[in-house]
């Protein structure tokens, strides 16, 4: 029998362990690249509102409310600039759109996409019409029926589906559905140190991985210790993150083309895992490698003036484009090379991401959603977004390495006149690579367990990384929980 | 002695002063809450951990499914490993550098309120903030490596080395000792002085002074905190997410995968909220359990002062 001090104990623990039970939806969210909301464009045709709503492109009435998933900030829209929750990129298309469709009542969630709340939202009946979600883990939002298939809307108003990037597309795409349309558009390519090239006896040349043989000697006299301490890194190979880029040089992919099967177990890809971790490990062991990367000096300060390139505490390192713009405003007079990441063939590869913008399948205004979605990622759109940025840049007197959009027909409008030598400055060679490999690039074709899947192949890369673990074991054994969770996701 | 016949049994009315009914009243409050937003969500998630369920589609009735999935899954022991071994130092740590410096608070007098106040401050630290400066101060060039380095130590890598993930951890969560220093503070207060004084006549040391009196007086209190720092310690998720899964940096690092962690990524992040409400079952039974040891064990070494069984 319990006594008044047990039941008093256990009813602490009670209420105590139910608090664990309720959950947090803090923490985790998984926000897409740069950027607020996305706005439309103007195309001929398409006119001014109308009472009851203005023509779409579809020829449907648009109007009523409209929940973005997405930051913006200005009210009233048009926003008045300077007062934003989202950059000039986002405010700018939203603009657009709306002065297009004056009687749809534009209202956001003043938030990056997050989990929790989309799905209680949904759960609750009134779920936002359009959602931001990364590219990455569009897969598992698709297979729980929680997106609407875009054909009806593609087919309606017309979206040309064409003049969007394959690899964006294709990570959006399911079957032979398709369930968002891309927006940014993120890719790879490898930046070089020169200072520290030059420090080693190297050139640029040298830095290439298509040859990991000589790779590996060029990491390690590019590196330097003292005392036995890392003090530079010759190569970050990007461990965890990167190794579908790694797999892809050696001739694989960590999951199958259509998402249903993973293949970490693949020789190919635990080769590509072994060398990339044999770069770290040739240069310091794996801790001391990551807290050199993320605290050393340099490290700290990432995305400021001190940042690894400035202080030459990094050799070369495979990295996205957006730290172009990074480097370029905190470091604009470090001189620094780039170079395509290749194959073991020599071909340049890259791995493309991003976000897309997405339909509910609660969506209670489908049509205004759709028309939302084409407006804000139609060429004239991102072109004018990205005047605006090019001339606030110029005007702060700040280098523009441009916009990097989902949108071919975009990109080629951005960068053939807003975006030159004058305006990137010593980054434009940089700017013009990022251009050229971004149609080499390849994406992680969706998959029904995407957070997982990811959480699964990162874990087993750091276990290898960190722990000194076998790589073919750890990958056999993160390959079998993997694709449980894939098939448990299926279901 | 005759009876005569059968006599009716007195009816008992089941009566409710009016004092009692006006306490009732105001418990309501309360009340409403914890079956709203305790009690409800419990007997649903108890429910929900019999199904499959991603909160979009309506749950699948699924039996024992969720359950026997745990048994399988390399994740659950992996954490709750990870859980214990952070439960298993934080604990005792907490009590003991938590008792050391509210005695050292008695001796301090006037000034103990400052200190106090001192000492409770990082509680209402937000979590999230105590996680960031934890990563500045354990980076390998951080503050407490800096400090190691004085005594000639060469500071390990706490963020990034599975070995050291967990203790830097438990350092950490030593930060946010103050609510336990505040209730050893005011236990210490209520021993009675001429206990001490009479030991003194006897000639206790202090070392005998502390086992036969303030420990037993304060017992109440430790085992109080036994179990509430127990169970927070098996709940830690803020911090921790915060510097391990909050961004790309710490993805992966599963030496720092906490129970509480991995059933937040099960059901907000892989959307399987049926997994997870069973996930917080289990959790739920361990606390359980655990307490109920702890209860067990505290009627030998608690003493309540007043209490005459």
């Amino acid at each position: 029998m319990l006594t008044k001090r047990t039941t008093a104990a256990l009813s602490v623990a009670l209420v105590l362990a139910v608090g664990a039970c309720s959950g947090d939806n803090s923490g985790a969210s998984p926000a897409a690249s740069a950027g607020g909301a996305s706005a439309p464009a103007e195309s001929a045709g398409e006119s001014a509102a109308a009472s009851g709503g203005a023509p779409s492109a579809g020829g449907a009435a648009i109007s009523g409310k409209l929940l973005v998933d997405s930051k913006y900030g200005c009210k009233p829209i048009p926003c008045t600039p300077g007062e934003g929750g989202a950059d000039e990129i986002g405010t700018t298309r939203v603009d657009i759109f709306a002065e297009q469709y004056p009687d749809v009542e534009l209202e956001f969630t003043e938030k990056d996409f997050d989990p929790a709340t989309f799905l209680t939202s949904v759960a609750a009946g009134d779920p936002p019409d359009v959602v931001r979600i990364s590219r990455d883990i569009f897969g598992t939002y698709v297979a729980e029926g929680a997106l609407e298939p875009l054909g009806d809307c593609i087919s309606k108003f017309g979206i040309d589906m064409s003049q969007y990037r394959e690899p964006a597309v294709a990570a959006v795409t399911v079957g032979d559905q398709v369930y968002g349309i891309p927006e940014f558009y993120d890719s790879r390519i490898l930046m070089i140190n020169d200072s520290v090239v030059e420090d080693s006896g190297l050139t640029t040349a040298d830095v290439d991985t298509a040859d990991w043989t000589k790779l590996t000697d060029v990491a390690k006299k590019m590196s330097k210790t003292e005392g036995g301490k890392l003090t530079r890194i010759g190569f970050d190979p990007k461990l965890p993150e990167f190794l579908p880029l790694w797999a892809k040089a050696n001739g694989a992919s960590i999951i199958s083309d259509d998402g249903k099967t993973s293949q970490l177990e693949d020789p190919k890809v635990i080769e590509a895992l072994q060398y990339a971790v044999s770069l770290v490990t040739e240069q310091a062991p794996g801790p001391e490698f990551n807290d050199f990367k993320a605290n050393g000096p340099g490290g700290k300060d990432f995305f400021g003036p001190e940042n690894q390139f400035a202080a030459d505490t990094l050799g070369a390192m495979p990295m996205e484009q957006w730290y172009l713009n990074v480097l370029a405003n905190n470091s604009p007079d470090e001189k620094i090379s780039f170079a395509p990441f290749k194959d073991k063939q020599g071909n340049p590869i890259s791995l493309s991401g991003g976000s897309a913008l997405a339909i509910p399948a609660s969506a209670k205004n489908k049509d205004a959603a759709c028309e939302y979605i084409r407006v804000l990622t139609l060429p004239d759109t991102w072109y004018a977004a990205a005047k605006v940025r090019a001339d606030k840049r110029a005007a702060d007197g700040e280098a523009f390495t441009g916009v990097y959009s989902g949108n071919k027909l975009a990109d080629e409008k951005i960068f053939g006149e807003l975006v030159n030598e004058q305006t990137a400055g010593a980054y434009y060679p940089g700017v013009q690579l990022t251009l050229e490999t971004a149609d080499t690039a390849f994406s992680l074709p969706p998959n029904a367990a995407a957070e997982e899947f990811t959480r699964i192949w990162q874990a087993a890369v750091v276990k290898v990384l960190t722990e000194g673990a076998d790589a073919a074991q750890t990958l056999t054994q993160a390959d079998q929980e993997a694709q449980d969770a894939i098939d448990a996701a299926q279901q | 002695m005759a009876t005569t016949g059968a006599t009716a049994a007195p009816k008992r009315r089941w009566r409710v002063s009016e004092q009692t009914r006006w306490g009732y009243i105001f418990l309501l409050p309360w009340i409403i809450g914890f079956v709203v937003f305790t009690a409800g969500p419990m007997l649903a998630s108890f429910y929900l951990s019999f199904t499959k369920y991603n909160v979009i589609r309506a749950p699948q009735f699924i039996g024992l499914r969720n359950y026997e999935l745990m048994l399988d899954d390399r994740r659950i022991p992996l954490s709750l490993l990870n859980t214990a071994f952070y439960a298993l130092l934080h604990v005792p740590g907490v009590i003991i550098f938590s008792l050391l410096l509210a005695m050292l608070l008695l001796r301090v007098g006037r000034s103990s309120g400052a200190f106090r106040t001192a000492f409770y401050l990082p509680n209402v630290t937000p979590a999230v903030a105590v996680g960031t400066l934890f990563l500045l101060l354990l980076a390998g060039n951080g503050l407490i490596n800096q400090v190691l380095g004085v005594f000639g130590i060469d500071g390990p890598n706490w963020l990034t080395d599975p070995t050291w993930v967990k203790p830097g951890i438990v350092l950490m969560s030593w930060w946010t000792l103050g609510a336990t220093v505040v209730i050893y503070f005011a236990a210490l207060r209520n021993v009675p002085v001429e206990l001490y004084e009479a030991a003194q006549i006897d000639g206790a040391n202090a070392w005998a002074q502390f086992k036969s009196i303030t420990l037993p007086y304060i017992s109440g209190a430790i085992f109080f905190t036994v179990i509430v720092n127990t169970i927070a310690s098996l709940q830690i998720f803020a911090e921790v997410y915060t510097m391990f899964f909050g961004g790309k940096s710490g993805a992966g690092q599963e030496a720092a995968l906490f129970y509480t962690i991995y059933l937040f990524q099960k059901a907000f992040a892989d959307l399987d909220f049926g997994y997870a409400s069973a996930m917080g079952w289990l959790l739920f039974v361990i606390i359980l359990v655990i307490t109920l040891i702890q209860v067990r064990l505290s009627n030998r070494f608690v003493f309540y002062a007043g209490d005459s069984r």
